[in-house]
């Protein structure tokens, strides 16, 4: 591991000074990515600027939704009374990422700009457009199982891995972004990018930028949200593919619709498309699976990562049909 | 500003307070071990997949395998070293006795970290009022693994610790 020098800092403004003036520094809070990169030699920053005791760490329940600090822990955000009661698929989403330990660790900025687990990002024997840029991608030709089916490019076909990206994205929430400058607001589907020739980018922030806080809005009177995943295995495994859905129905048809989708692509991805085609109309499996389909017409799979189609057309089916039931009850 | 590649921290470790200079690339997993003499907790992974370096931090369980020492400074941390009565020299926590009633462990590898990672689920289990059964306990356990394949017995142990504290 590359020496470096570490920063305990107590102000968010200086910690965004400290990293904007180093283009060899980074932020730290949970450590459960950036710790396991320096050890694999896939970060090897001089200086990291420990931004773990920023008061940043409250959940704020407001009138138009809850306000998430920037540190506040994912198992304090999953099992907040009204996260759990008013924003299930944002908990859900939480508690189906990772292990108990690492929920107490993780914070939610650093959940948000947790790095793909692309085997050959992770390997630094092998060649990764993301980690180094212009050296190719291995995972166009080799183990294919986990690659991006929308979105992808030539220079790289890796998924953004978290879950609660994926039900932010679903809930409409907006990052708040401090910098050198002030601040500014982003919304969360906003914040990751598609890979293009520039996959050593993952988000749209500048060097230095430091994600304060989320600002979550409450669902529609009447909504209902659901997460779910689907894994190799049946705890602590990243998504094959996940749905996040928000649905409301009045008489029978489709009033809200919000569906995204992770495991599928560079940034949890926002299925416009399907939420327009079943706007308006009454839910069975054949029109969602007409709609899902419609948004996988600019799909691009190969027999290692074909199967995420059909699990993104079954799981958005299953959750859109659940969350019809509860609304019947 | 001079870059410091080295920093003094404090910590306290199952009931002792600890001084010492670390290197800032060392997990407090290393400085545990290698500086501290405080063998409890396993290095399995180290990559944050396996949890035989759980420890209570700060009194919630968690990976001190990515955890950088600097990190830590101030904070207390538990072992199974240290979890039972009077800092561990009183005798077994509730947990690790049932670990010895229900042979829950074959070569003990992953067993401080099994044991830590209980103890927080039980405290995270009352908090949440939680019922626990065999379902609630093998998806909080999830984070730690045991290669001898002691689940069987290790999921008998927390079933008979739920039970007689009410929260199985």
């Amino acid at each position: 591991m590359r020496e470096f020098a570490y920063e305990a800092v107590t102000d968010p403004e200086g910690a965004v000074a400290l990293v904007a003036a180093d283009p060899d520094a980074c932020f730290l809070a949970g450590g459960t990515n950036l710790v396991d990169h320096l050890k694999l030699g896939v970060a090897s920053p001089r200086r990291v600027v420990d931004v773990s005791r920023l008061p940043l760490a409250s959940i704020v329940a407001g009138d138009d939704g809850v306000r998430i600090g920037a540190n506040a822990r994912n198992s304090d955000v999953a099992l907040h009374p009204r996260v759990q009661a008013d924003l299930t698929v944002l908990s859900r989403a939480l508690l189906a990422g990772a292990s108990p330990q690492i929920r107490n660790q993780a914070t939610t900025a650093g959940n948000l700009l947790q790095r793909t687990r692309c085997v050959y990002f992770q390997d630094v024997t092998t060649a990764c457009n993301k980690r180094a840029p212009g050296s190719g991608c291995s995972a166009r030709e080799g183990y294919g199982h986990h690659n991006a089916v929308l979105g992808g490019s030539e220079s790289c076909v890796a998924v953004y891995p978290g879950d609660m990206a994926v039900a932010l994205t679903a809930l409409d929430a907006t990052v708040v972004v401090l910098g050198p400058d002030g601040e500014r607001r982003v919304p969360v589907e906003e914040l990751h990018r598609l890979p293009g020739d520039r996959p050593d980018r993952d988000t749209t922030l500048a060097h230095g930028e430091l994600i304060v806080g989320v600002e979550v809005p409450w669902l529609p009177d009447g909504s209902r949200s659901a997460y779910h995943k689907v894994r190799d295995r049946a705890a602590f495994a990243f998504a094959l593919a996940s749905v996040a859905g928000v649905l409301r129905l009045d008489g029978g048809a489709v009033t809200e619709l919000r569906l995204a989708w992770g495991g599928v692509a560079h940034k949890p991805w926002r299925a416009r498309q399907a939420e327009e085609a079943l706007i308006g109309r009454p839910l069975d499996e054949a029109s969602v699976h007409a709609a899902v389909d419609l948004e996988l017409a600019a799909a691009a799979a190969g027999p290692a990562n074909a199967y995420k189609l059909a699990l993104l057309r079954n799981v958005t089916w299953l959750v859109l049909r659940d969350l019809a039931g509860e609304g019947a009850r | 500003m001079g870059a410091r590649l080295q920093i003094e921290i404090g910590l306290t470790v199952d009931g002792a307070e600890r001084r010492l200079l670390v290197d800032t690339r060392s997990t407090l997993l290393d400085a545990l071990r290698d500086r501290l003499g405080v063998t409890s907790p396993k290095k399995g992974c180290d990559h944050g997949q396996c949890g035989s370096c759980t420890v209570l931090l700060d009194g919630r369980r968690h990976l001190t395998c990515l955890t950088l020492a600097a990190a830590a400074d101030g904070r207390e941390v538990v072992t199974a070293a240290g979890i039972g009565p009077d800092h561990g020299r009183g005798g077994l926590h509730p947990v690790q006795q049932a670990f010895l009633r229900h042979d829950a462990l074959q070569c003990g590898y992953c067993t401080p970290g099994q044991v830590c990672s209980a103890v927080g689920m039980l405290a995270e289990a009352a908090a949440e009022e939680v019922t626990l059964d065999d379902a609630e306990i093998r998806e909080r356990m999830s984070g730690n693994l045991c290669r001898c394949g002691a689940y069987v017995n290790i999921l008998a142990a927390l079933r008979d610790v739920a039970r007689s504290e009410g929260t199985g």
